[in-house]
C-alpha cells in the first residue's frame, strides 16, 4: 500500500483536508482576524500526535488504555521540572522526556498486559492515576496548581527558536505528519500484520510460536514515547504543566477522539481530535450548558456511528 | 501512639469503605451480571443525593428523604436501563465506557440545570447530630455511627438477597451463564433491568447518606466512582464478598494513611512538603495496592466462577 | 468544503469583532460551571449592578462586557482568556478567583500589552518578583487577610493554633500569613487535597486528639459549609474555636442559616470589607445589590463591583482613549475612585495598601445572617513581597 492510496478513500480526503487547514491556518487566520485559531489548531494538533499514538495500542492493538494522558502529563512534567531547574536546552529536555516515557511505559505495560479486558482498562486507569497523584503531592513542583514555564525549550540555534509563533506552530505540524507516517510503516509492517492478527486472533497466533505478549509491549512503549512528544509540546505551548494534563476524563477523551474519528484507520484519530474539540470550542463559544448537547452526542456517535467519522464517510459513498 | 485517635481513624477508615462499599455493591452487580461498564454509576450516586435531599427538604424529614428516595432511584434507574443502557449491552467494553462517559456530561449538566450550580445542603435530624461517647475517652459523631450501621445492614441484606430468594438465585444464574439461564426460562431483560434499578438504588443511597456530611454537589460521584472501581476490580468483578473487603481495605488505607503517613513522612522530609505529600501517597497507596493484587491475581481477590473473565 | 470552511470562518470573525472604538470592551473571566459558579454568579450579579450604576457608560463610550467561563480549571481558564483576547478584540481584561488560573493566564493578557485587573486572585508570585507594570489587584495579596488573621489570633490570646486547608497556591499562601504573625504555637497543620477532599474525617479526629486553643481554615466556595458542618458534627464547635479566612461569606451564611447551623454565629474572621462598612459607596451597593437579587453581597461581589468602578476611573482618565495604555496605568496607579471599602491606595506593585478588620458573624435587623465589622486589626497594611517587586 503506497502512503497516497488511502487517499481514494473519501474519510481520507476529508482528514487531508483537514491537515491543509493546520498547514494554511497560520497564514489565512490572521487575515480574517482570528489569529486566536492559531493556537487552537496547535493545541488541536497536539492531541491529534496523542490520539494517534493511543490509535496504535487501541485501534490496531486491540488494548483499551485509560490511561493514556498519563504520558501527555510524563512528557510535559519533564520539560517543566528541568525548566524550574534551569535546564532549558531542548536537547536535554526532549530526548529525557521521550525517554522516561518510554520507561514508563515499559514498566506499566508489562504489568498491566499480564490483564485482559475490563481489568486492563482498569489497571491501566489505576496506574495513571498513581501518577497523577504522584504529581498532585509534588508540592515542589505546585502540587495541584502545577508550574509555569517561563521559557520554551531551546536548541540553542537562532534560526530555530520555539519562542518564535510560527516556530513552534510548524515544529508541532511536523511531528503530527511523522508520527502518521511512523504509524503508517508500523501498521504495514511485520510487527503491525502481527499485532493487529493477535488483535482478532490471540491464541492462534501464539499458536505458531509468536509470543504477542512482547508484540504487545513494544507497541505500548512506542505509543508511550509518541505520546510523552505531545506532553512535551503541550508543555512547550502552553507555558505551564499540571496534575490536570494527566487526570482520568483527559484519557477518556482522548479515547473518544479515536474513536469518533475512526478506531485503527490511519488518519482517524486526527479528525477524530479535529471534530472532538472544534466541536467543543464552538458550543463552549455558544452556551455554558455545552454538555447537554455533547454529552448526548457522544452517547449517539457510539449507539449509531460505528468506525466512526472514517466509518460514516466510507459508508456514504457507498450508498452513493 | 495514641490509641483514641487510631481508634476514631479506624472507624473513620470504615466508615469511607462503608460509602464505598453502598456504591461498589451495585457496580460489581451490573458489572458482573451485564457485564457493562457503567461510568454514570457516579451520576446515580450523584440524583440520588438531589433527589433524595429535596424531599428531605420539603418533607422536614431526613428519614422521608432516605425511603422516599428508594422508589425514586428504583423508577430513575429503570428509566435510564431501558432507554439507553440496554443498547449496550452486545457492545464491546470501549463502546460501553464511552457512552457512559457521555452520560456523565449530560447528568452533570441536567443536575445544574434544574437545582443550580451550588448544590444542597441537607441538615440532619437532632437525634442523629452531635457526638456519642464510645467509652475510652472516644468520642465519635452519631452520624457516622449511622452510616457505618445502615451500611452494615444493606450489606447483609444483599447478602441474603442474593443467596437466600428465588431472585438472588436468578442473579447467580444470570451471572454464571446467561444463555443456559435464558433457556432454562428466566426472563433476562426483565431481570437485567431490575439488577440495574437495585444498583441504582444502592448508589443513591451511598449519596444521600453522605450528603449531609458533604453537601450534594455536582460531580460528586466522580472522584467515588473511580474508587469503586478500583474496588471491584481487587475484589473481583460480580462478587459482593470481595467488594465489601475491598472497600473497607481501601477506605482504612485513605483514612489512616492520611493521617499517620505525614508523621511517617517526616522521618524523610522536610516538614511542609511532608504535610501536602501525606494525603496524595495516601491516594497513590490504594492504586498500588490495585496494581500489585492485579499482577499476583489477575481477576482480583474473589475471581468470578464459571463466567471465565 | 475548504471554502465553506473558511466561509463560516469569516463570517464568524465579522460577527466576533465589529467595528470597535466607539465602545470599551471588557473581558471578565470568572467561574460560571462547577459548583464554583455560586461564586461567578455573585461576581457577575455585581459587574451587572456596576454596569448599570454608571449607566452603562464609561466616559461617554458604551461599555460591553464579556463574560469567560474558567470551568475551574487553569488551562480552561488560560483557553478563555485567549479567546477573550484574540477572538473578541476586548481593550481590558478583568476578574480570576482562583490563583492558579491567573497565574496561567496572566501571561496571555500581558504578553499582548493589555491590562489586566484581578478581582481576586492574589497570589505570591504576580505581589513579587514576577510583578508587572499592566497587572494590577483590585483585592488584596493572599497572605494579606490571614497576616491579620494571625495578629487577630495574638490579640485574643490563643496560645496554640492548628491550621487546615486546601493544597493549593492560594491555599498554601493563607496558611503561610498566619504563620508570618501568630506568635503562638502551630500544633497541626493539614494540607488536603484539592478540590475534591469533601471529607475531613481523619483531619477532625487528628484536631480533637492535639487539643488546639483554637483551628484556622481557609475553604473557599461551597467547600467552606461542608467543612464548618463536620466541624460541627465532630463536636469540635463548642470545644475549639474556629477562625477562618474567605470561608464563611453571604453565599454560604443563608446556607448555614437553612440548615439551622447555629455554631457559625459569633465566628470571627478577618476582611478588608464588610457588607455593613460606612461609607457611601458601599451603603448604595449593598442596597442596590440587596434591591435587585433579595441577598447579601459577598465579598467576591464587592470586589467585582470595585473593578468596574476602578477601570472606569482609568478610561475616564485617558478621555476613552482605550489604547493609551500607558496613560491609564498612570490613572490605575493613583486608584482614584470611590471604593465599596473606603479610601485605600496602590503599593508599588500594583496591589493594594489597606486595613484589615475584624468580622464576626451576627443576626440582622431582619433576622438574617451576616457579618458585622469590627475593629481595625492591620491598618494601612502592605503585603510581604511588595519589596521584591522591581518594575522597569
Amino acid at each position: 500500500m503506497s502512503l497516497f492510496t488511502p487517499l481514494r478513500n473519501p474519510a481520507n480526503m476529508f482528514t487531508a483536508l483537514v491537515l491543509v487547514i493546520f498547514a494554511l491556518t497560520p497564514f489565512v487566520a490572521p487575515l480574517i482576524g482570528e489569529s486566536f485559531y492559531i493556537t487552537v489548531f496547535a493545541r488541536i494538533m497536539i492531541w491529534a500526535i496523542a490520539a494517534v499514538s493511543l490509535n496504535l495500542i487501541i485501534g490496531y492493538g486491540g488494548l483499551i488504555s485509560f490511561g493514556h494522558a498519563v504520558y501527555l502529563g510524563i512528557g510535559g512534567y519533564t520539560v517543566g521540572i528541568l525548566a524550574f531547574h534551569g535546564v532549558e536546552s531542548a536537547w536535554i529536555q526532549w530526548p529525557l522526556a521521550i525517554g522516561i516515557s518510554g520507561l514508563v511505559a515499559l514498566i506499566f505495560g508489562a504489568i498491566s498486559l499480564r490483564t485482559r479486558g475490563v481489568y486492563f482498562i482498569m489497571i491501566t486507569l489505576a496506574l495513571a492515576q498513581m501518577i497523577f497523584f504522584l504529581a498532585v503531592s509534588a508540592e515542589r513542583y505546585g502540587s495541584d496548581d502545577g508550574l509555569n514555564i517561563l521559557a520554551r525549550s531551546d536548541f540553542g540555534v537562532s534560526f530555530f527558536s520555539l519562542q518564535d509563533k510560527m516556530t513552534m506552530y510548524y515544529t508541532i505540524f511536523a511531528v503530527l505528519v511523522a508520527s502518521v507516517l511512523v504509524s503508517w510503516r508500523l501498521v504495514n509492517s511485520r510487527f503491525g500484520v502481527v499485532l493487529r492478527a493477535a488483535k482478532s486472533n490471540d491464541a492462534r497466533v501464539e499458536s505458531i510460536g509468536v509470543a504477542t505478549y512482547r508484540y504487545r509491549l513494544t507497541a505500548f512503549v512506542i505509543a508511550g514515547m509518541m505520546c510523552g512528544i505531545a506532553g512535551l509540546l503541550q508543555a512547550n505551548l502552553e507555558g505551564f504543566i499540571s496534575p490536570d494534563m494527566m487526570n482520568w476524563p483527559r484519557s477518556g477523551e482522548l479515547i473518544f477522539m479515536v474513536v469518533l474519528g475512526g478506531m485503527s484507520t490511519l488518519f482517524g484519530p486526527v479528525t477524530g481530535a479535529f471534530v472532538f474539540l472544534m466541536l467543543s470550542e464552538l458550543l463552549a463559544g455558544w452556551t455554558h450548558h455545552w454538555h447537554i448537547i455533547f454529552g448526548p452526542f457522544l452517547v449517539l456517535v457510539v449507539l449509531f456511528a460505528r468506525g466512526g467519522i472514517a466509518g460514516l464517510l466510507s459508508r456514504g459513498v457507498r450508498r452513493g | 501512639m495514641d490509641y483514641v485517635l487510631l481508634t476514631e481513624q479506624v472507624l473513620n477508615g470504615f466508615q469511607l469503605g462503608i460509602i464505598l462499599f453502598l456504591m461498589a455493591a451495585g457496580l460489581t452487580l451490573v458489572f458482573g451480571i451485564m457485564d457493562l461498564v457503567n461510568l454514570a454509576h457516579g451520576s446515580l450516586f450523584m440524583i440520588g443525593a438531589f433527589v433524595g435531599g429535596t424531599i428531605a427538604l420539603l418533607t422536614g424529614s431526613f428519614v422521608l428523604g432516605v425511603l422516599l428516595m428508594i422508589p425514586a432511584m428504583l423508577v430513575i434507574g429503570i428509566v435510564v436501563e431501558m432507554t439507553t443502557l440496554r443498547t449496550l449491552y452486545p457492545r464491546d467494553h470501549l463502546d460501553q465506557v464511552l457512552a457512559t462517559f457521555g452520560l456523565i456530561l449530560f447528568f452533570n449538566e441536567a443536575v445544574r440545570l434544574i437545582w443550580g450550580p451550588e448544590g444542597l445542603v441537607v441538615p440532619l435530624p437532632s437525634w442523629l447530630d452531635g457526638v456519642v461517647a464510645l467509652g475510652f475517652g472516644i468520642t465519635y459523631p452519631v452520624y457516622r455511627i449511622f452510616t457505618i450501621i445502615v451500611g452494615l445492614l444493606v450489606a447483609f441484606g444483599l447478602y441474603l438477597l442474593v443467596g437466600k430468594t428465588r431472585i438472588g438465585m436468578l442473579i447467580r444464574a444470570g451471572a454464571s451463564n446467561r444463555t443456559m439461564a435464558g433457556a432454562l426460562g428466566v426472563n433476562i431483560p426483565k431481570l437485567f433491568t431490575l439488577v440495574f434499578g437495585i444498583g441504582a438504588v444502592l448508589a443513591g443511597l451511598a449519596g444521600l447518606i453522605i450528603t449531609p456530611i458533604t453537601q450534594a454537589a455536582i460531580g460528586m460521584g466522580e472522584d467515588v466512582l473511580i474508587l469503586a472501581f478500583v474496588v471491584i476490580v481487587v475484589g473481583g468483578i460480580g462478587s459482593i464478598r470481595g467488594a465489601f473487603i475491598a472497600s473497607i481495605v481501601t477506605g482504612l488505607i485513605d483514612t489512616l494513611g492520611r493521617s499517620f503517613l505525614d508523621d511517617i513522612l517526616l522521618f524523610f522530609m522536610p516538614s511542609n512538603a511532608a504535610e501536602s505529600a501525606g494525603p496524595a501517597v495516601s491516594s497513590m497507596l490504594i492504586y498500588i495496592l490495585m496494581a500489585a493484587i492485579l499482577f499476583f491475581r489477575p481477576q482480583g481477590l474473589f475471581p468470578p466462577k464459571g463466567a471465565g473473565g | 468544503m475548504l471554502k465553506k470552511l473558511l466561509g463560516s470562518a469569516a463570517l464568524l470573525a465579522l460577527l466576533a469583532s465589529p467595528a470597535a472604538a466607539d465602545k470599551v470592551k471588557i473581558g471578565f473571566v470568572t467561574t460560571l460551571t462547577t459548583p464554583a459558579a455560586v461564586i461567578g454568579k455573585d461576581m457577575r450579579d455585581a459587574v451587572d449592578l456596576a454596569v448599570e450604576h454608571i449607566g452603562g457608560k464609561m466616559s461617554g463610550l458604551d461599555v460591553e462586557i464579556i463574560y469567560a467561563d474558567d470551568e475551574f480549571n487553569s488551562q480552561k481558564g488560560k483557553q478563555a482568556t485567549e479567546r477573550l483576547i484574540l477572538s473578541d478584540n476586548v481593550d481590558i481584561v478583568a476578574g480570576y478567583i482562583w490563583s492558579n488560573v491567573l497565574l496561567a493566564s496572566a501571561p496571555v493578557v500581558l504578553n499582548e500589552g493589555k491590562i489586566l485587573i484581578s478581582a481576586n486572585a492574589g497570589p505570591a508570585q504576580l505581589a513579587g518578583a514576577q510583578c508587572h507594570e499592566n497587572f494590577f489587584n483590585i483585592a488584596w495579596q493572599n497572605d494579606q487577610t490571614p497576616m491579620a488573621m494571625g495578629e487577630l489570633l495574638n490579640q485574643v490570646g490563643v496560645e496554640s493554633i492548628y491550621l487546615v486547608a486546601p493544597n493549593y497556591a492560594a491555599g498554601q499562601n493563607m496558611v503561610a500569613g498566619v504563620e508570618r504573625t501568630f506568635k503562638g504555637k502551630i500544633i497541626g497543620k493539614d494540607m488536603t487535597v484539592w478540590p475534591s477532599q469533601r471529607d475531613w474525617s481523619a483531619e477532625l479526629s487528628k484536631i480533637k486528639a492535639a487539643k488546639p486553643d483554637g483551628v484556622f481554615t481557609f475553604y473557599p466556595g461551597p467547600a467552606g459549609p461542608a467543612f464548618i458542618k463536620q466541624y460541627q458534627q465532630a463536636g469540635l464547635s463548642g470545644e475549639v474555636p474556629l477562625y477562618s479566612v474567605f470561608t464563611l461569606d453571604s453565599i454560604s451564611l443563608p446556607l448555614f442559616q437553612k440548615a439551622n447551623m447555629e455554631a457559625v454565629l459569633g465566628t470571627k474572621m478577618t476582611q478588608f470589607w464588610a457588607p455593613d462598612m460606612d461609607n457611601e459607596a458601599n451603603r448604595k451597593f449593598v442596597a442596590d445589590f440587596q434591591a435587585k437579587y433579595g441577598r447579601y453581597p459577598s465579598y467576591f461581589a464587592a470586589q467585582s463591583y470595585d473593578s468596574i468602578m476602578y477601570i472606569k476611573s482609568a478610561i475616564e482618565a485617558v478621555k476613552g482613549d482605550v489604547l493609551d495604555t500607558d496613560g491609564m496605568r498612570v490613572a490605575l496607579e493613583k486608584a482614584d475612585f470611590p471604593s465599596v471599602r473606603g479610601p485605600f491606595r496602590m503599593g508599588n506593585n500594583h496591589f493594594p495598601i489597606q486595613n484589615f478588620y475584624e468580622r464576626t458573624v451576627v443576626t440582622d435587623d431582619n433576622g438574617d445572617w451576616t457579618t458585622a465589622v469590627g475593629r481595625v486589626i492591620l491598618k494601612d497594611h502592605q503585603d510581604p513581597y511588595a519589596s521584591q517587586c522591581k518594575m522597569p
